[in-house]
This record gives C-alpha cells, sequence and structure tokens, in this order.
C-alpha cells in the first residue's frame, strides 16, 4: 500500500492542506476558507486535497498508458473546475433547506413573501453558477463557497427584492453559517460522472459552434484538438475511474501549523510551529532559499533558514496588523473589491500615494480622505500596497536582511502588486538576489507540515500507533 | 510561591529582609529614621546604610505591584494625570501608586523621601522621574550624581576622579546635612567589605549554572536571588548570611543531581540552555515563566541580574578605596557598558554556561534595555553560530504581554532549537 503524508496549515483566512508521497512529491493540494468550526475547515481542506490526489493518480494513470498528452491535462483540468461545481450544487441544496427553515422560523410578518423571492433568488443563482463553473472556469479562481455564493445573492438581491433588504440578508446571514460549519462528504466517482456529463455537454455545444464557424475566437489548436478527442479522455477516464476513485489515501502521519494549529485535533508531536513548516516547505521548492518572508492573513513573519531549510532566526510582527493580509480585506471592503481585484487594480497606478497611517483601521479613514480629495483609487491602492511591503521590509531587516537567496510565500504572495513592490524594494535594498515566487506560495506551510510529517515517522517509532489511529479516524 | 511552599531556608531569610524592611519604612516616621529613594543601577546602598538611611526603590515596587497584579490601576492613573502611553511603566506604576496614597506593594504605607539620590544616569527617564517626585515632595533634598558611560569600554582614572569628586562635595555633604550624621569613613569601609563578601557568593551562586543539569534558573529564580542586594541589604551581615546559605543549598542539589526549582516543583529534564537579555515581563511573569519550563527550558545566565552589579568579571566592592569602589561600582552597572562590552559580557556566558540559545525580551516602555538589542543580537548570532529568538513584551503593562503571541513565538523557537539539536546529533553520528 502506497503510504501518504499530510500537512494542514490552519492560517486565519484560508485552511490549506497538501499531501506528498513517500518521495516528497506533492499528490495532493486542497484550500478552503477557515471558518467558525477549525475542525471543519482542518477536515475540508484535506478532502479537498484527497480529491486532488486522486486527480493526480488519474493524471498518472492515464499518461502510464500513452505518455504525457496535452488534451488530457486540458481536460483534466476543466474537470477538475467542473468537479467543484457538482460540490457548490449540493451545498447549494443545503443552503437553500436552510434559508427555508431560518425564515420559516423568523417571527415576522409577509414571511411567504420572503419565502417567494428566496426562492427566485437561488433559481437565479444556479444557472449562474452552472454557467461560471462550466463555461468561465469559475473553479479555477480560488474563491470559495462562501464569497461565490454572497456575491452573487448580494446581487440578486439588489435586483429581485430591494423591498425585502433587511429580510433577506438577515436570512443568508443567519444560514450561510450552519451550512460553511457542516461536513459534507462527497462521492469522487459520481461527482467526476456527472463532471464528465457536464464537459460533454460543453465540448458538444463547442464541436457545433465549430463546425458552424472554424474561425470562432477560442478556435486555437489546443482546443480544436480537444474537441476533436475528448471522447478518447473520457473513454480512459472511465478506464480508469474505479480504481482511482476506491484507491485508499492511506495518510501514514499528518502535521498540523499555522495561526489554528493548537485547536486542531492533532496530538501534540503532530503539531509544528508555521515558522518552521513555511521555511521547509519553501526550502524545498527553492533549495538554496535562505531567506523567506511569509504574508499570511494574520502575520507577516521573516525567515532566515540555512542550509538544510531549517530556521536559524525569525521576525514576526504581533503588535499590529497593517503589514499583512487582513489589512489588504479590510482595504478591499474599503473599496468594495474582492480581494482578488485589489493586486491588478493597485497596478494600474500611475504614481503610489503616500499613505501616512501606520494603523489599518485609520488608514481606512485617511482612504476615504484622499478618495475625497480626488485621488484616483489605483494610486491609493498602490500606495497601501507598498505601505505593507515597507512594513514587510523593516522586518526582514530586523532578522538579518536577505543573505542569498529569497523565497515569498503566503496568500498575499498572490497579489501581483505586493509582489511588484517586494520585488522592487529586495532588489533595491539587497541587491540582485535571486527571487523566488510559486504559484503554489500560499500551500507552503502545508508542504513543510507534510514533510516533516513524512521525516518524523521513524524518528518517533514509539508514536505511529498513535498516529495510525488518528490516520484512520481522518481516513472514515 | 512554590518556592515559599517548598520553603528553603534562604526563602525564609529572604521573606524575613523584606518584611523587615518594609516594617521598617512602616514606622520609619515615628522612629525619626531618614528615607532615601534610589534607582538599582549604581545604587549607593552602603553609602545609605552610613547614614542609617532606610532605602525605598521605586523599580521594586513597581515590579512588585505588578506581581501582585496592582500595576495597571497606578499605571491608567498616572495617565489620567498627563503621563503619555509611551512613557517607561515603571515610572507611571510609581506615580501612580504614590497618587493613590504611597501604599506599598505589602499594603503597607512607604514614607516620603527625605532624600531623592539619582546615582545613576545611563537612564535619563530616571531623572525625569525624580523630577516628578521633586515637584510631588518638594521637600525632598535632591541629590545626584553623574555617572560617566564607559563609551570606550574602560573606566579611567579621571572617571573614578571625577565621580570621587562629586561623592565629596556633593553627595556626602548633603547626606550630612539631612540626616544630621557625620560621614563615617570606617563604618563605610564596614559595609563595603560585606558588600565584598555577599559579590563573592553572588559570583559563585550564578556560576553554578555550568553544572548540567543547571541547580538554578538564572533568570526566572535569578530574579528572586538577586532580591536581597537590590531591594538595600548590599553591604549587610543579613545578605551574606543569605547568600551564603543560598550557596549551601545549591551545592545541595548539584550533589543530587537536580534540575532548578519552579512554581510547580522541580524541573524534570533540562532540554534547552538559554541565555536572557533583557528585564523579564512582571504583570504575568509566572505565565511567562512557565512557557519556559513546560519546554524544558532553563536560563543559565542573563544580563537582566547584572542591573544591580557586574560581578562576573571580577570587579568586587574594595573597602580599602572606598569612595572610588562606589564609583566604579556606578559605572560597571550593565546598562552602564558599552554596546561591545555587553556583547562580550554576553558572549562569555553563552560558551562557558554551554547555552543553546540566546533570547531577547525586548521591553516596549524601557529605552535603556532596548537600546542596541537587535544589533547584539545579530552580532551575537554571526559570532557564536548560535540560534537566537526575540519576543516583546513590557516591565508593568500587562496590556503589553500578549500570552499568545509570545507563546507562539516561543514555541517556533523552541521547535527551531529542536530540529538544530536533532540535526547535529544526525551530523554527528554520520561525520
Amino acid at each position: 500500500m502506497n503510504k501518504y503524508y499530510l500537512g494542514i496549515d490552519l492560517g486565519s483566512t484560508t485552511s490549506k492542506a497538501v499531501i506528498v508521497n513517500e518521495s516528497d512529491e506533492i499528490v495532493g493540494r486542497g484550500i478552503t476558507n477557515t471558518r467558525a468550526n477549525y475542525k471543519v475547515a482542518a477536515d475540508i481542506a484535506r478532502d479537498e486535497a484527497i480529491y486532488d490526489a486522486r486527480f493526480t493518480l488519474l493524471q498518472r494513470k492515464i499518461s502510464e498508458g500513452q505518455g504525457e498528452n496535452p488534451v488530457v491535462a486540458q481536460y483534466l483540468q476543466d474537470l477538475k473546475g467542473v468537479f467543484k461545481y457538482g460540490q457548490f450544487k449540493r451545498r447549494m441544496d443545503s443552503l437553500e433547506l436552510m434559508l427555508v427553515k431560518t425564515v420559516e422560523e423568523f417571527s415576522f410578518d409577509n414571511k411567504a413573501d420572503v419565502l417567494v423571492k428566496i426562492k427566485e433568488i437561488i433559481e437565479d443563482i444556479r444557472p449562474l453558477l452552472h454557467h461560471g463553473f462550466i463555461h468561465e472556469d469559475l473553479g479555477s479562481k480560488n474563491q470559495f463557497f462562501r464569497d461565490i455564493v454572497s456575491e452573487k445573492y448580494n446581487a440578486e438581491v439588489e435586483k429581485k427584492g430591494p423591498e425585502f433588504y433587511e429580510k433577506l440578508m438577515l436570512a443568508f446571514d443567519k444560514s450561510i453559517n450552519p451550512i460553511e460549519n457542516e461536513m459534507v462528504v462527497f462521492d469522487f466517482k459520481e461527482l467526476v460522472e456527472e463532471s464528465m456529463h457536464y464537459l460533454d455537454e460543453k465540448y458538444q455545444g463547442m464541436a457545433t459552434e465549430l463546425a458552424a464557424n472554424p474561425t470562432v475566437p477560442w478556435a486555437n489548436e489546443d482546443n480544436k484538438a480537444l474537441v476533436s478527442s475528448y471522447k478518447e479522455v473520457e473513454a480512459e477516464i472511465t478506464k480508469y475511474l474505479d480504481m482511482v476513485a476506491n484507491e485508499e489515501i492511506y495518510v501514514a502521519k499528518m502535521v498540523g501549523t499555522g495561526y489554528g494549529r493548537a485547536l486542531l485535533p492533532f496530538p501534540d508531536d503532530c503539531i509544528k510551529s508555521e515558522i518552521l513548516c513555511h521555511a521547509f516547505g519553501a526550502h524545498a521548492i527553492f533549495p538554496n532559499t535562505r531567506t523567506v518572508l511569509d504574508i499570511g492573513g494574520q502575520d507577516t513573519k521573516a525567515i532566515q533558514v540555512d542550509r538544510h531549510g531549517l530556521v536559524t532566526s525569525f521576525h514576526m510582527n504581533d503588535r499590529c496588523a497593517a503589514g499583512c493580509g487582513r489589512y489588504l480585506g479590510y482595504i478591499a471592503d474599503e473599496f468594495g473589491l474582492s480581494l482578488n481585484e485589489l493586486g491588478p487594480e493597485a497596478n494600474k497606478a500611475t504614481k503610489e500615494t503616500t499613505i501616512c497611517s501606520t494603523c489599518t483601521v485609520f488608514a481606512g479613514a485617511e482612504v476615504k480622505e484622499l478618495l475625497h480629495n480626488g485621488e484616483e483609487r489605483p494610486n491609493i491602492l498602490a500606495g497601501l500596497h507598498k505601505a505593507i511591503v515597507q512594513r514587510a521590509m523593516s522586518l526582514i531587516a530586523r532578522s538579518g536582511g536577505v543573505r542569498n537567496e529569497f523565497t515569498f510565500t503566503g496568500g498575499v504572495a498572490r497579489n501581483q502588486a505586493v509582489l511588484k513592490y517586494v520585488k522592487q524594494m529586495v532588489r533595491d535594498a539587497y541587491g540582485d538576489v535571486t527571487m523566488n515566487i510559486h504559484t503554489d506560495s500560499i500551500f507552503m506551510g502545508a508542504l513543510g507540515g507534510a514533510m516533516f510529517a513524512r521525516r518524523n515517522i521513524s524518528a518517533d517509532l514509539p508514536q505511529v500507533a498513535k498516529s495510525n489511529a488518528h490516520a484512520e479516524e481522518v481516513e472514515g | 510561591m512554590a518556592q515559599e511552599a517548598q520553603k528553603e531556608k534562604s526563602m525564609v531569610l529572604q521573606k524575613e529582609m523584606v518584611e523587615g524592611l518594609f516594617n521598617d519604612l512602616d514606622s520609619a516616621k515615628e522612629k525619626g529614621r531618614k528615607v532615601c529613594y534610589t534607582f538599582i543601577p549604581g545604587n549607593l546602598s552602603e553609602l545609605i546604610r552610613t547614614f542609617d538611611m532606610l532605602p525605598v526603590y521605586p523599580e521594586i515596587n513597581a515590579l512588585q505591584n505588578a506581581m501582585r497584579k496592582k500595576s495597571a490601576a497606578y499605571i491608567r492613573e498616572a495617565e489620567k494625570h498627563a503621563h503619555s502611553e509611551d512613557v517607561c511603566t515603571y515610572v507611571k506604576c510609581d506615580v501612580g501608586m504614590m497618587l493613590k496614597g504611597n501604599i506599598g506593594p505589602t499594603g503597607q504605607k512607604i514614607p516620603e523621601p527625605d532624600i531623592l539620590l539619582l546615582s545613576y544616569t545611563g537612564c535619563f527617564t530616571f531623572m525625569k522621574w525624580f523630577e516628578t517626585l521633586k515637584r510631588e515632595y518638594p521637600n525632598a533634598t535632591v541629590v545626584m550624581i553623574h555617572t560617566p558611560y564607559q563609551e570606550n569600554g574602560v573606566m579611567t582614572p579621571e572617571m573614578t576622579q571625577y565621580m570621587v569628586k562629586q561623592l565629596k562635595e556633593e553627595v556626602i555633604p548633603k547626606m550630612e546635612e539631612v540626616t544630621g550624621i557625620k560621614f563615617d569613613e570606617e563604618k563605610l569601609r564596614r559595609h563595603l567589605e560585606l558588600s565584598r563578601e555577599a559579590e563573592d557568593w553572588i559570583t559563585k551562586i550564578f556560576d553554578t549554572t555550568k553544572h548540567k543539569p543547571s541547580p538554578i534558573d538564572a533568570y526566572f529564580a535569578g530574579v528572586y536571588y538577586i532580591g536581597p542586594i537590590n531591594i538595600g541589604f548590599r553591604g549587610t551581615q543579613q545578605a551574606v548570611d543569605y547568600y551564603k546559605e543560598l550557596y549551601g543549598e545549591i551545592q545541595e542539589r548539584i550533589r543530587l543531581g537536580l534540575g532548578p526549582i519552579t512554581p510547580e516543583g522541580e524541573m524534570k529534564e533540562e532540554k534547552y540552555r538559554l541565555v536572557v537579555e533583557g528585564p523579564p515581563n512582571w504583570t504575568n511573569f509566572r505565565e511567562f515563566w512557565k512557557i519556559f519550563y513546560d519546554m524544558g527550558a532553563v536560563i543559565v545566565a542573563s544580563s537582566y541580574t547584572k542591573v544591580g552589579g557586574v560581578y562576573d568579571l571580577g570587579w568586587r566592592h574594595d573597602p580599602s578605596r572606598p569612595l572610588e569602589a562606589l564609583a566604579e561600582y556606578c559605572m560597571n552597572c550593565y546598562t552602564n557598558l558599552n554596546i561591545p562590552q555587553r556583547i562580550d559580557l554576553l558572549s562569555k556566558c553563552i560558551e562557558e554556561y554551554q547555552a543553546d540559545g540566546y533570547i531577547t525580551n525586548s521591553i516596549k516602555s524601557c529605552n535603556s534595555f532596548s537600546a542596541g538589542q537587535l544589533g547584539m543580537m545579530r552580532e551575537i548570532e554571526d559570532r557564536l553560530d548560535i540560534p537566537v529568538g526575540f519576543i516583546e513584551s513590557d516591565l508593568v503593562d500587562p496590556r503589553y504581554f500578549s500570552y499568545s503571541n509570545i507563546k507562539n513565538r516561543l514555541e517556533s523557537y523552541f521547535q527551531m532549537l529542536a530540529q538544530r539539536k536533532m540535526m547535529e546529533a544526525h551530523e554527528a553520528i554520520h561525520a
């Protein structure tokens, strides 16, 4: 039986899980938003990583048979996105039931009218989700159920039921939390088959469109190949699906890390500091890394590591949030933007407005004043992004500076504007050092955790029985 | 404290000394004894005793109040009287206590000062502190002796002479005037002789951390050990007896192979040996200590236990040169050493006591300790290739002690040390 190792990074904003095999290769990644119930967040991240691991196995099985094939890769990528849709659809069903139940328990009048509105709103959201996931690649955008549904629900309420605004919003607020904190177990095979059915429809539609107009805008070589040979990929997947769905992803050991690690239901020896995990993960991907900057939701860490990836010193902020991800979240709210829109908007700036306030909350007031004075939104955002990076630079300096290769990790590394300023300021302060940023930056902590899990197993033999017992519970 | 629960004889002696002092202070006015307020770094304890005065140490009151959870209210009181949020919290705690009737940590009244003796100026806040006190106690005589900073890392004869001149022309005459007692050099010599004896014992005591396991914690328990010399008993037979007793007890722990005593009993396994720079946090002293002993970390040396005098390098009060000895004592305080001297001193501790790590506790409201701490840490890290850690808290303001943040950092730090030890062991096997 193959053994796998799981790392879970329970952050303040997102919970990440990574599964590695016995060669430290990442076979699965899972991410979800952290919610009130930490265990659910950790379990969902883990389940997501396990589904992802099954997709990896599927891909490996197919390439064992026929070698690397770009059509297969594209198909599987689409499949993963639509797979998410299947999960969302089921959560939508639960949400609808919960909304109805919530409204029925309300004491106000005209409940019947509100219920009608809710039904209408949900019926409108469903096709939007369907379209978004199947035709617009919403599944690859790293957005979570709560974010997507809230956004669409709010928009629909504005449109459909402004007269019931408060009641509709109250119903949603009261319903989303229990739904989000509920653990749902999905049947991998069932969801894959359902997703293949949707993709079949999608590609058939594309084929018809292409036949009618060979020069449709999306008609590049890759898409043409996909449309002409997706049936073969389907057949391949069908061939291995049972095997992959039934394969036991045996987690031999796991390590929990992150801001909420103490709350994870893990044995003590399976809890590791996120500082060590981030450093170890970053070092695994970029072995020459000597300095790691991690900007997460609630803290920023500057970490120095040795040639083994072991931490030699670190510095972190803990007095103030104005240098970390939550600051961006707050600013996004101030501007009515989503987190994903912040970086691109800031990158449109023609100059960086100086932000004087060093406090997250006061910066909000400053932003309003600047807007009032006619400053351009992108320029203000650029200033805010720069301010965050300046704080991070001060931590780096306090930890001993950038000594050699520099790796940037954490959720905020996904923000393009932050990235731009980090590169610029590191170069200005420390010269031409190699700077690494990986698409998996947000998973570095979980990766480090998984790698620690793999290493500790022989060192802590007496703990193996305990860990196995726990692994079974996790698998069950 | 569990130390009290264990009732070692030295603890009983210390308790008696403290109670005796506060009782004496309580009855000072009725008995006509003069009271001298002064600070720990560079305290002229022997001179104060020579004039038969009773000492009051505002920092001691502040930290004692913090340990008794009284400091927050006092700080609020001081802030109500326009002391800014950033002012040293020892000052605010002390001023707040005074504004609320000057009832000391033991519940007894602290008498008003007859003399405000500022014998050390390395911390400029001390000057402001006494300026504030002077306004509150206009009848008190201010005596100030300027201590030259060891800028070049040496005490020159000129520096000593400069201080002796101040002692002769300013400090002693004013003390004679206030107390009505003529300066008795012989008496001072006798106190200095006792100081020297106590200092020998203290050095031996803090040197026992060479043993593995270390029989004492040189920081968390160390602050109790330096208690007697830091609250005015330096230069007394009582202090000598206390240290002699304590040393005997520690010798017994060594003989039995025991680790340090913690509030929850004996520390069972010594996993990490650390050197700590910076004062401890007092508001959450027990919690702070617990994080360390729960992890099996023992502090083998700390700079804080040297604030009332640095004796490791051989310096002692010399009765044959009484005024010179007082001068040198002031100049030789830890916070009057320059940064390279501090680095050398801490490096020596790390090497001699075979420390696995070096931790800085940076105090939000203490300038004299915080200045240069990061640079010192970097230098020590580079020089000795030792894992360093940095935490932040405050002296006596509970608002600046974040248990979860400190615990999080320390946990990471200890895991880092554990990894490093594992790696070193691994490399040793495969070398």
